[in-house]
């Protein structure tokens, strides 16, 4: 019964930030978050990849926080920011993390005394039923001194975006606020969403389509599982974690290291059929036949070659390796040993 | 390789895998929900208050709110009525292709007949007037200018076309942003000035009513930013202002095609942050006040213009002809002037006959912002193109085709009104003959006008003669300075005696604010050849106020402004009556000590 005491805090905490916030507070805090949000002009452009997106600042010197993305994918410094107040600057990109999908950059200034998120006084952290403010420039809808967009709803959930390699396609493992609104518009990563007392709670991802459904999902990664990083990047003793920025894939195996042949993977999503067995590999001896389908591997629904692939590479020695695959109409389980590829 | 059928029955037999853990997590979602509600203690008296009072707001609004349906049954969209005799409004791409009657719903259950009165294409604002009471409720009109992000703001309307028994949807968010300019898309629609909101908006909501938290009406719903997501709301949905509408309110009653306006110039940011006039039009009024390449644009409007948005924002919501405050700087020095806004496009561009033109090309600023993708491009309106078969036999008068206008029954309606103004000063209709007006003028110069049918003279102190003839032959500029007092005089006579006959062109326009600053006037123009007369009657009072006429495009007009009407032989005429070409020194005024009005063939 945790979980309905939890909730039920959830409604007590609403019912009292509705009796002690009328909305001149609330219009308060929408005046003091907006000069803290930022418009972010970098690469993209091209069908669908929008060339603009959002982020909020950290530190009075003009450090911002945004969401790793391919806006920021450039060359050299041609990122752009502009400020609520209209000013423009070049930023550089300070450092990055990829598994939390963020990125700081720093204006290419000095003597800035800009409005800011303290990090250390104005985060705060919220459950689900929480009223929020969401801030961000979607749609590029904001230019020059033009303030960002202002959106309002309820954190729905406080819950991890599941089936990483399945559903969403997203680095980040940790827990996510999912909110009612709809916050995750092209350009609003790197937004925020605030509680109605101006509290920052998270930083809106990246857009997310549920690939299998194509559901949209919006949310936002909650700001204390950013604020090491962000002050690590800050201060220069940053070093990523072990994953390159965008190799989700380790590749430590591949189909052929279990004598699997699969079809030639022609199409997007071409369905990870068998296509031959290496004469007494362990696939062999598992058990498995040409034209088998694979469905699962360890349990993770895969919907194609290349999913199988990344579902192999994110294996390690010793692991036990177990397929469902379709053969005719029945379901077929088989399992193989994870040998190290040095004894191979 | 495997066939292909094969394929596609293994991917529709993983379905059911997928349906069944989504409905475990909706399951959880929704037992989540119950327990919630279930467990939630008492909600504080002021939550339930805001509740009540909210309650009450969506009551009080909804019988306002119209659901349109086009003739035919194809497609409809929503409105909302803004007077107890029936004018409602709604999208100009809602109407379109609608026909020019329609059937409109009310939340009573009552379908009733409504008439296209006029159309603002560019802005995507149509006028109806539904047809049948004179009780219609309607929305108050609230000030759009006062709405700032975070404020709560209720849609209705019609979304989907859900609404068979036509009580309206109702949907509920905040103010995402004010003063918003969305280019046109692919259109010659723009959305200037107008209100972001997170209310949800879905097609059908189109044309429906924006209200604030005290249920007033702040703007028309209409256009959303629609991707990837298919056209449904995406969390930024467009209305446009209220108090832009409340600008063309009057130019829409006209039963006309309104046009927007341009400066005859176009804009650029500077470096410093600063707008500067990238380019002019040498016509252009704004050209003749003195604004030069390079300029800086300090305020237009009456608002400070500090990006090319704001500078197009302003011009957004002004009809074309009306006079706007501009203050520029030239070469370190501020100058303060008045401008009369240029046509954004040429009349046939509005109201093309059979073959489609293309949208205008906008004069644009530096590139900020690229049209909203997903809308499609809409093409140029056909006012009455509809069947008139449709039309209800009891209201079959109320439509009258005629070119150029959405409606000409309704310009008719709107100028008697007006000249009503002009029939209060007495009956000239039989003052035919001469007239001759004399007096002194203000400098002491002693004058006299002597107005026939053939010829117009002034007789003015020292200075001379001046006589324009109307035989054919080219107007002029009589006396020199004046922009053509003499024509604009032999105007006023034919106006007091038999306009309709006399004139080609003889309609209303619309209201606008008197040079641009004055008391909101009703504005009738008259032409007759190169002649072209802007009559100004005060709104309040009906009362012929000013009468403006110039010998031709884009030249300065001659501007009469009328007061102390006096009584001469049971007519009633200004006793003064200033006189100046636009933009310059008054010329004189004259004040009239003496008028004798002859009948015909005196």
């Amino acid at each position: 019964m945790k979980f309905i005491s939890r909730v039920t805090a959830a409604i007590a905490i609403v019912t009292f930030t509705t009796a002690t916030l009328p909305a001149q507070s609330t219009d308060k805090t929408i005046t003091a978050t907006l000069p803290k949000i930022v418009k972010i002009f970098g690469a993209g452009g091209v069908k669908n990849l929008h060339a603009y997106g959002s982020g909020f600042l950290v530190s009075p010197e003009g450090h911002i926080a945004t969401v790793w993305s391919h806006v920021l994918d450039t060359n050299s410094d041609d990122v752009t920011v502009v400020l609520a107040d209209g000013r423009r600057f070049e930023a550089q990109i300070l450092g990055a993390e990829p598994q939390l999908d963020l990125a700081v950059l720093k204006l290419n200034a000095e003597g800035l005394e800009l409005p800011y998120f303290d990090l250390d006084k104005q985060v705060g952290t919220a459950s689900a039923g929480t009223r929020i403010r969401g801030f961000s420039n979607m749609f590029k809808v904001a230019t020059g001194d033009e303030p960002v967009s202002v959106l309002h709803g309820v954190i729905a959930a406080k819950t991890k975006l599941t089936a990483r390699r399945g559903a969403f396609e997203v680095p980040y493992d940790g827990p996510v606020y999912v909110v009612d609104a709809i916050t995750n518009n092209p350009g609003a990563g790197g937004g925020v969403i605030t509680s109605r007392d101006g509290k920052l709670l998270g930083m809106i991802g990246k857009e997310l389509r549920n690939s299998k459904n194509n559901t949209w999902i919006n949310y936002a990664i909650p700001v204390p599982e950013l604020t090491e990083t962000i002050r690590q990047i800050i201060s220069g003793d940053f070093t990523p974690r072990e994953n390159k920025p965008g190799d989700d894939n380790p590749n430590r195996y591949n189909p052929l290291d279990f004598g699997l042949v699969l079809v030639p993977d022609v199409l997007f999503r071409t369905p990870a059929y068998v296509d031959t067995l290496v004469l007494g590999s362990p696939a062999a001896k598992a058990g498995l036949k040409p034209e088998d389908l694979v469905l699962f591997v360890n349990d993770e629904l895969v919907h194609s070659c290349r999913m199988l692939k990344s579902e192999l590479g994110h294996l390690e020695a010793g692991d036990t390796l177990r397929l469902i695959v379709r053969r005719g109409s029945k379901l077929v389980t088989v399992e193989m040993q994870v040998v190290g590829k040095e004894k191979q | 390789m495997r066939h292909p059928k094969h394929k596609q029955t293994t991917a529709r037999k993983l379905v059911p895998i997928r349906t069944s853990s989504m409905q475990v997590i909706r399951n959880t979602i929704i037992t989540a929900l119950v327990l919630a509600t279930t467990m939630a203690p008492a909600a504080d008296q002021s939550v339930l208050d805001a509740q009540k009072r909210r309650v009450e707001v969506v009551e009080k609004a909804a019988p306002s709110v119209v659901a349109i349906f086009a003739a035919g049954g194809k497609g409809g969209g929503s409105g909302v009525l803004i007077s107890p005799d029936g004018y409602a409004l709604t999208n100009f791409h809602v109407t379109r292709g609608a026909g020019t009657f329609m059937k409109c719903g009310l939340n009573d259950g009552l379908l009733y007949d409504a008439v296209i009165v006029g159309i603002d294409p560019t802005g995507d604002v149509a006028l109806i007037k539904m047809l049948g009471r004179d009780d219609f409720p309607h929305a108050p009109l609230g000030d759009s200018d006062k709405l700032k992000a975070g404020d709560w703001a209720f849609a209705m309307g019609n979304p989907f076309l859900l609404a068979t028994n036509f009580r309206p949807t109702v949907t509920y968010g905040i103010v995402s942003g004010v003063h918003r300019y969305q280019y046109p898309a692919g259109t010659f629609l723009e959305y200037a000035d107008c209100i972001q909101i997170d209310t949800s908006i879905n097609p059908g909501n189109s044309g429906g009513p924006l209200f604030n938290d005290d249920g007033e009406l702040v703007g028309i719903n209409g256009r959303g930013s629609f991707e990837k997501r298919g056209r449904v709301n995406s969390g930024a949905g467009y209305a446009i202002s209220i108090n832009q509408i409340k600008y063309f309110m009057d130019h829409l009653r006209s039963g006309r095609v309104v046009d927007h306006a341009t400066l005859g110039a176009t804009v650029a940011t500077r470096d410093d942050g600063s707008v500067v006039v990238g380019n002019i039009l040498d016509e252009s009024e704004a050209y003749r006040r003195g604004l030069r390449i390079d300029d800086e644009i300090v305020t237009f409007g009456g608002r400070s213009i500090r990006s090319v948005n704001q500078f197009k924002n302003v011009l957004g919501v002004y009809p074309k002809g009306w006079k706007l405050p501009l203050v520029y700087r030239a070469d370190g020095k501020r100058q303060t002037t008045y401008v009369r806004l240029r046509a954004l496009h040429r009349a046939s561009e509005l109201t093309p006959k059979k073959k489609k033109k293309k949208p205008p090309v906008r004069p644009k600023g530096k590139p900020g912002k690229k049209p909203v993708p997903g809308k499609k491009p809409i093409p140029i309106p056909h006012p009455g193109g509809a069947p008139a078969a449709q039309a209800p036999a009891k209201y079959k008068h109320m439509f009258v085709k005629k070119e150029g206008y959405t409606n000409y029954y309704f310009n008719t309606l709107e100028r008697s009104r007006t000249l009503k103004g002009m029939a209060a000063l007495g009956d000239f209709s039989k003052a035919t003959g001469i007239w001759k007006l004399a007096g002194k003028t203000k400098a002491g110069d002693n004058y006299q006008f002597t107005l026939s049918a053939d010829e117009a003279t002034l007789a003015l102190g020292q200075a001379g003669r001046h006589s324009q003839p109307f035989d054919g032959s080219d107007l002029q500029d009589e006396p020199r300075g004046t922009g053509g007092l003499l024509v604009a005089m032999h105007h006023l006579r034919l106006l007091a005696t038999n306009p309709k006959r006399k004139f080609t062109e003889f309609f209303y326009l619309g209201s606008e604010p008197l040079d641009g600053r004055g008391e909101q006037v009703d504005v009738i123009i008259a032409t007759l050849n190169e002649g072209r007369s802007r009559l100004y009657f005060s709104k309040q009072t009906g009362a012929l106020v000013g009468l403006d006429t110039a010998l031709g495009d884009d030249v300065d007009a001659c501007e009469l402004r009328f007061s102390n009407l006096k009584d001469f032989g049971g007519r009633k005429l200004p006793s003064s009556i200033v006189v100046r070409r636009s933009g310059a020194e008054d010329f004189a005024t004259f004040q009239i000590e003496k008028a004798e009005l002859s009948p015909a063939g005196e």
